[in-house]
């Protein structure tokens, strides 16, 4: 089981290596998106403060959905995803791969740079903290919601758009436990709490995500 | 031959088309009858609130709106279930022909709670827990039409569609109660209808258009599974026959 | 043994076949006839368990293949219209991640000396995209050189082949079944498979 698990995770990852362009410009989205919210409210430190839970993972939110069409398109155009499909193994440990390796290529990153953004919005060192912990939980389940909106439209003609349609709404506990954890500390409360809450929603989807995934794959392959 | 393999091996459109169509009148007519009484109770008998006013009268028309949105939700997702499960092909069209209703009514929520709260909260939109819920609501049934819309293949529609209801259906709790708890952190209890005590009458009258409000459901939704029939079986025998006996 | 009972086949609004039977023994390979939209991928999808017939089984070893799941898909190697490479990964590399996956043991020799058959000697270390059509088609046909499971559905194999390639890739089938394989085709074009017995079956 967790063979095919790792050898899909060292496949994805591989690919992703020759196409690094791909990782840097969804980073590159988050970090400009991020700094237009200063541009467009004003400098003023307090205010900023207040917003820079909200904003960052919002747009941690939109720049996951940049790299979400891409997860099984690609492998269904050249034909390597009826390939996995029918490798004699349920197609959900495969997905479930495919989740691992599409977090460690997006949500990862995000986490890393996330609180480089953090000190432009004058966000406390504790504060920093706790805003790296969230994007790093909360990303994997983002990744496993996404997959079963990136297996549903596949093929499908605006497809990105309708991903966004489709997963967005269902991405929202994770923007409120997400961005509810930094701003509990910001004001002093302490973000345990949000944080194990992130953390079962990512196990949660993690165990249920690749499964629904995989049923809409079979559906989209029929 | 295409006949006989429709006819057995589905919950057969065939037999459901003339008996829905024979449904139809009668559930209007209880409509009808609920909503007429209804409207006497909500508007004519029920007293005037003495914090509210007139206005608040409209909760006659939001509050069984807001619980059809829920309930057509789960309706949906039920009839996904049987569908994923059983391979039928009624059930799907039940799930797409409930869909506008249920946004209808989901919007039909927002918009009296918008017109309620002006008067009440003094602005159009509060972020409110339930306003908010019912908003993503919304959001999830516009997902649901618009990927049923994108696929050409009615069955591999209703199929993505079913998985996407179950999905929905999931997470709807978990999405309920994280807005609830975001909205406790972030200001406090806001207007709450289940406070203000209620009078026997009013709740009578919501009752009644909450009935007036599913019975027109089933109507319009029968409606529109008649149409969705036609158009996906025209090439059958027995549509031909039913547009050939309509034609005359 | 492949066996499939009274198949039938819609899609959309059509349909494409219906009452469809054959056996398939070891040794045997059957080459679908028809016409275009008759069917033939259709019937390629059921066989692989991609797509669900309208009515009726299809049974691998006495079993039906929806029972056996994960069973069945290790017994079948499925070539699609599709190459099914990734452009951005060495064809060595290509053939070495699909083994991977497939859960097939192919040592890095084998998948070399496989694809100097196909006589893409020396371009192993080249990614795919620098490759040519046909040389791609070559990288997909590779599998089958080492691939000992015993059923093989081919969907236009020969498809893009020069003819040298063909009478190749006709003598790789041919071993396959000489070993007891089976093998389900489709082609438009007039292959002479030297051993086993052909089996045509005509759709539409």
């Amino acid at each position: 089981m967790l063979k095919i698990i790792t050898a899909v995770i060292g496949r994805d990852l591989k690919l992703a290596m020759r196409r690094q362009a791909d990782i840097v410009s969804a980073m590159f989205f988050f970090v400009i998106v991020v700094s237009l919210f200063p541009l467009g409210i004003g400098p003023e430190p307090d205010l900023l403060r207040k917003l820079a839970p909200g904003v960052l993972w919002v747009a941690a939110l939109l720049a996951t959905m940049l790299s979400l069409p891409r997860l099984f398109a690609d492998d269904h155009r050249d034909g390597t995803l009826e390939q996995l499909a029918l490798a004699p193994h349920p197609l959900g440990l495969v997905v479930t791969g495919k989740v691992i390796a599409h977090w460690l290529v997006s949500g990862l990153p995000l986490a890393l740079i996330a609180p480089v953004l953090g000190i432009q919005f004058d966000l406390s060192s504790e504060a920093l903290v706790v805003l790296t912990g969230a994007i790093l939980l909360g990303t994997p389940a983002l990744s496993g919601i996404g997959a079963i909106g990136a297996a549903l439209t596949l093929g499908l003609r605006g497809g990105g758009v309708l991903l966004s349609l489709l997963v967005l709404p269902l991405y929202i506990p994770v923007l409120i436990f997400g961005a509810g954890a930094v701003d509990a500390t910001v004001s002093g409360l302490g973000g345990e709490g949000h944080l194990s809450l992130l953390a079962a929603l990512t196990f949660a989807s993690l165990g249920f995500a690749p499964w629904a995934s995989a049923a809409a794959l079979k559906i989209a392959l029929e | 031959m295409k006949d006989r393999f429709n006819f057995y091996r589905f919950a057969s459109p065939a037999t459901f088309y003339p008996l829905a169509g024979a449904l139809i009148p009668f559930f209007v007519a209880i409509s009808v009858l609920f909503g007429l009484a209804g409207l006497y109770l909500g508007m004519l008998v029920a007293p005037t609130d003495f914090q509210q006013g007139e206005g608040y009268r409209i909760i006659f028309i939001h509050v069984p709106a807001s619980w059809m949105s829920m309930f057509i939700y789960l309706v949906m997702a039920f009839w996904a279930a049987i569908g994923l499960a059983f391979n039928t092909r009624l059930s799907g069209m039940m799930a797409q022909a409930l869909a506008p209703t249920g946004a209808l009514m989901a919007f039909i929520s927002l918009w009296t709670g918008a017109l309620w709260g002006k008067p009440m909260w003094g602005a159009w939109w509060v972020w409110d827990a339930r306003l908010t819920s019912e908003l993503i609501l919304l959001f999830l049934y516009i997902g649901y039409m618009a990927l049923t819309a994108a696929i050409d293949d009615a069955r591999r529609a209703d199929k993505a569609g079913g998985l996407l209801l179950l999905v929905g259906v999931v997470n709807v709790p978990i999405i309920y109660f994280s807005v609830k708890w975001w909205n406790t952190l972030h200001q406090g209890s806001s207007v709450n209808l289940a406070k203000s005590s209620m009078a026997q009458t009013m709740l009578w009258g919501m009752l009644l258009m909450a009935m007036c409000f599913w019975m027109y459901s089933i109507a319009v939704a029968l409606m529109r599974v008649r149409t969705i029939m036609l158009e996906r079986e025209r090439n059958t025998d027995w549509v031909k026959a039913v547009l050939e006996g309509e034609g005359k | 043994m492949l066996e499939a009972d009274n198949l039938e086949c819609v899609r959309g609004e059509r349909r494409l076949f219906a009452g469809l039977d054959f056996k398939l023994e070891g040794g045997e390979l059957l080459n679908l006839q028809g016409r275009n939209g008759a069917g033939k991928t259709s019937l390629l999808r059921m066989l692989i368990g991609l797509l669900p017939p309208e009515a009726g089984e299809i049974r691998w070893k006495g079993k039906s293949i929806k029972a056996q799941g994960d069973d069945y898909r290790a017994d079948l190697c499925y070539l699609g219209h599709l190459n099914a490479i990734k452009e951005e990964l060495t064809p060595l590399e290509n053939l070495l991640a699909a083994a991977h996956l497939a859960d097939e043991a192919l040592s890095e020799d084998d998948a070399i000396d496989a694809l100097e058959q196909v006589g893409l000697a020396g371009r192993e270390d080249l990614a795919c995209k620098y490759l040519s059509q046909g040389q791609k088609r070559r990288v997909a046909l590779a599998r089958l050189v080492k691939e000992k499971r015993p059923l093989w559905i081919l969907d236009e194999p020969f498809v893009a082949l020069d003819v040298a390639a063909v009478d190749w890739l006709a003598g790789i089938i041919s071993g396959h079944l000489q070993r007891g394989g089976m093998a389900v085709m489709t082609t438009h074009q007039q292959v002479n498979i030297p051993a086993g017995t052909v089996r045509e079956l005509r759709l539409g």
